[in-house]
């Protein structure tokens, strides 16, 4: 320990020696898939604007992103800051890893919070404070055949899940036996877990209890399973989909919930002559318009950087409209301030127009680290569920049970945190 | 004595890279699988319990564990006699005196072994697509049925299983065949001298002088499948209905994915004590084998 402060003082003194005041400071970046790309070429305006900062992008790929973090932080390698998905935050949180940020934007004007979408700024935040920047946001919603749909005898997308079933229903008598009305990959957690974010109550309760067994998760159950098990949506896993857009333009099914890097796909892969076939529309809630999932990714500083400074001015600089605009034309990512939706190539564009419908009602997923440990359960034993008619009701209890056992150590850890600060008032 | 030291001295650096890189690891992860080690000990240790066999009684416990064991099991059960009889087969036909281009077929049918796992899974999952799939289509020109082989959860581990063949077979017919090869064609012309036809040819003299390279392609075949992670993991994702999730993408799940890692680190030694019990009970077989 000695020798270290002795070696850290040695190269204090050393770097202090070769500091002029023309050295820039090298800020390192971690930034993933498309967006890593994307950084690369926002980054030069930002180094002239400040010549003394150097940034360095580092690009992971999605898959391996999560992994690397972790062991980059068990290493004591992590940058100075990063792209952070919102649903990796409260890990990431509870590592210790992350710089709070409150401060920093209480002085900064051009981080106008106010300017953000509520649920989204919400989601970088936890017990109150705040650990990211908002950088670009995905949220799930219908994707949907508005020809079909016409055919059927609507003019408009569902607004409420009654109206949803009557068009489900009125589609697959339309398109007849082998079609389908919908998909819901049973592979994927998100469709069921936006469900289950449009009911009242939160799946994870502040204790770190599971509240899955409450007559709002189970009707958003009751629902999702009754799709697929009368045959309305196909019990598949989207690796049995060769080729999604194909087959939704085939009308192989009419409603898709997905996010906003499908924009880009559905316009290049669906045939041009066909691309009014298609729209998008904010997702239908319970009882009328309903919530979704505050996804995307914020920007992060790590607590044991030393270039926060430098990084903040990076992170400020990539929040100003005029960049988040230009971010959305390198990556089609949608923005998560107001005023950036004002910019006309946004503002014409209908089909991302239900996508700022939907973002004025997204919510956080549950703000422990175990949610995607949850949540990765919930789908398995609904899938199973699919497969067999065990009522919604027993089907959540199974989810609440392992929920539970998934949580205990949190429990645990709360326990002993609650009772601390009364063994400190005895003593 | 010197000559001890000396020869001590020499074997050193071996001994202590293997100590290091090797037996430490393997201690570590054991006295890991007594805790409850996850996220919350990594950002601080004192969040660290110290479980026993906790971790072990909840993975037997857990209906997944088992599941997994089972869907394993099944691979194991399904592949390997499968794989070493392909591997056999193309190595009897390569070795063959009536085969041409031998070379060219060996090379071929090696091929798979060194291509990139998760190009070729994209393409066979292409293969066995239910609607568009080639295999469905050859199926359905000698009037089966459509399978819907990755979807069905009782199709996805046979569809996987012949994945795993096609991919791996080329590597033991190489083994294989390099034991052809050294027996010795007099015992073809005795043989054939007695009145054997080619049957009992392969029967009586091949496959008794292949049998020690057999053990050894077993041994391993069996020690590699019981390894069943990459397939799954690019082909199904451990799905449907966990009908694919093997031992190790069990453990893969839990302690690379969730963080889990004392809990990982159980199922880790849990499918090394497997392996182990197997391989001892392999070689007491063929020691009686060689012994009559």
């Amino acid at each position: 320990m000695k020798a270290r402060a002795l070696w850290a003082i040695v190269a204090a003194l050393l770097a202090g020696s070769c500091a002029k005041p023309g050295d820039r400071v090298t800020l390192t970046v971690w930034a993933m898939g498309a967006e890593g790309t994307a950084i690369v070429q926002l980054v030069p305006g930002f180094e002239k604007a400040n010549p003394g900062i150097k940034v360095d992008v580092e690009q992971l790929p999605f898959a391996e992103a999560h992994q690397k973090l972790l062991t980059g932080f068990a290493g004591d390698s992590l940058p100075d800051m990063a792209q952070l998905g919102n649903s990796w935050l409260p890990e990431f949180e509870a590592l210790g890893a992350l710089a709070p940020l409150d401060a920093r934007v209480a002085t900064t004007p051009a981080i106008d919070r106010r300017d953000y979408f509520p649920g989204i700024w919400d989601a970088s935040r936890i017990d109150g404070r705040l650990y990211g920047v908002p950088w670009y946001v995905d949220t799930r919603l219908l994707f949907y055949r508005r020809d079909l749909l016409k055919r059927a005898g609507f003019d408009h997308p569902p607004r409420d899940w009654a109206e949803w079933r009557r068009q489900m229903v009125a589609i697959k008598r339309l398109v007849g036996p082998g079609k389908f009305a919908a998909i819901f990959p049973l592979n994927e957690y998100e469709p069921l877990e936006v469900l289950g974010l449009q009911q009242p109550e939160p799946m994870v309760t502040a204790d770190a209890r599971a509240n899955f067994e409450n007559p709002g998760f189970e009707r958003a159950l009751a629902f999702y399973l009754g799709t697929v098990r009368s045959g309305l949506a196909p019990a598949i896993a989207n690796t049995e989909i060769a080729n999604i857009w194909d087959q939704f333009d085939r009308g192989d099914f009419s409603f898709y919930i997905t996010g906003p890097w499908q924009l880009d796909e559905f316009a290049k892969r669906i045939p041009a002559d066909r691309q009014d076939e298609w729209a998008t529309a904010p997702m239908p809630g319970p009882d009328g318009p309903g919530a979704s999932n505050a996804g995307g990714s914020s920007l992060v500083i790590f607590r044991r950087s030393d270039k926060q400074d430098a990084a903040w001015k990076l992170i400020a600089y990539l929040s100003t409209p005029e960049m988040e605009l230009r971010f959305h034309q390198l990556t089609g990512d949608l923005p998560p301030r107001r005023s950036t939706w004002r910019a006309p190539a946004l503002a014409g564009d209908a089909k991302a127009q239900a996508f700022l419908a939907q973002l004025q009602r997204v919510k956080p997923t549950p703000k422990v680290p175990e949610w995607e440990a949850i949540a990765t359960m919930m789908r398995t034993v609904t899938e199973a569920a699919a497969h067999n008619d065990m009522p919604a009701a027993e089907v959540a209890a199974e989810i609440d049970r392992q929920a539970d056992a998934i949580l205990a150590k949190r429990r645990w850890m709360l326990e002993r945190e609650r009772k601390k600060p009364v063994a400190g008032a005895a003593s | 004595m010197r000559r001890s030291v000396a020869a001590w001295t020499l074997v050193a650096p071996a001994l202590i890279a293997l100590a290091m890189f090797f037996f430490l690891p393997i201690v570590a992860a054991l006295l890991l699988s007594f805790t409850d080690f996850d996220l919350y000990a990594l950002a601080d240790l004192h969040n660290l319990r110290f479980v026993g066999l906790g971790n072990y009684l909840t993975l037997l416990k857990t209906p997944l564990f088992w599941q997994a064991l089972g869907n394993t099991i099944e691979f194991v059960v399904l592949g390997v006699p499968l794989s070493i009889a392909t591997s056999l087969g193309a190595a009897l036909l390569i070795n063959s005196k009536l085969a041409r281009f031998r070379s060219i077929f060996r090379t071929i049918f090696f091929a798979p072994v060194v291509t990139t796992l998760v190009a070729v899974a994209v393409i066979w999952r292409y293969l066995f697509n239910t609607r568009f799939g080639v295999i469905n289509w050859l199926l359905g020109l000698i009037g089966l049925g459509p399978v819907d082989w990755l979807g069905s959860p009782h199709w996805a581990m046979p569809a996987i299983v012949i994945f795993a063949v096609w991919k791996n077979f080329g590597y033991n017919m190489i083994i294989l065949l390099a034991g052809l090869q050294t027996i010795p064609d007099d015992l073809y012309e005795a043989a054939r001298i007695d009145g054997a036809g080619p049957l009992a040819q392969f029967r009586h003299v091949t496959l008794p002088a292949l049998a020690p390279v057999m053990l050894v392609v077993s041994i391993l075949t069996m020690a590699a499948y019981f390894q069943l992670f990459a397939e799954p993991y690019v082909m199904t994702q451990g799905g449907p209905v966990q009908s694919t999730t093997s031992i190790l993408y069990l453990m893969f799940v839990q302690g690379f994915q969730f963080w889990n890692l004392g809990y990982a680190t159980a199922v880790a030694f849990v499918l090394f004590a497997i392996l182990f019990a197997l391989t001892l009970v392999q070689v007491r077989l063929s020691r009686r084998w060689s012994g009559q």
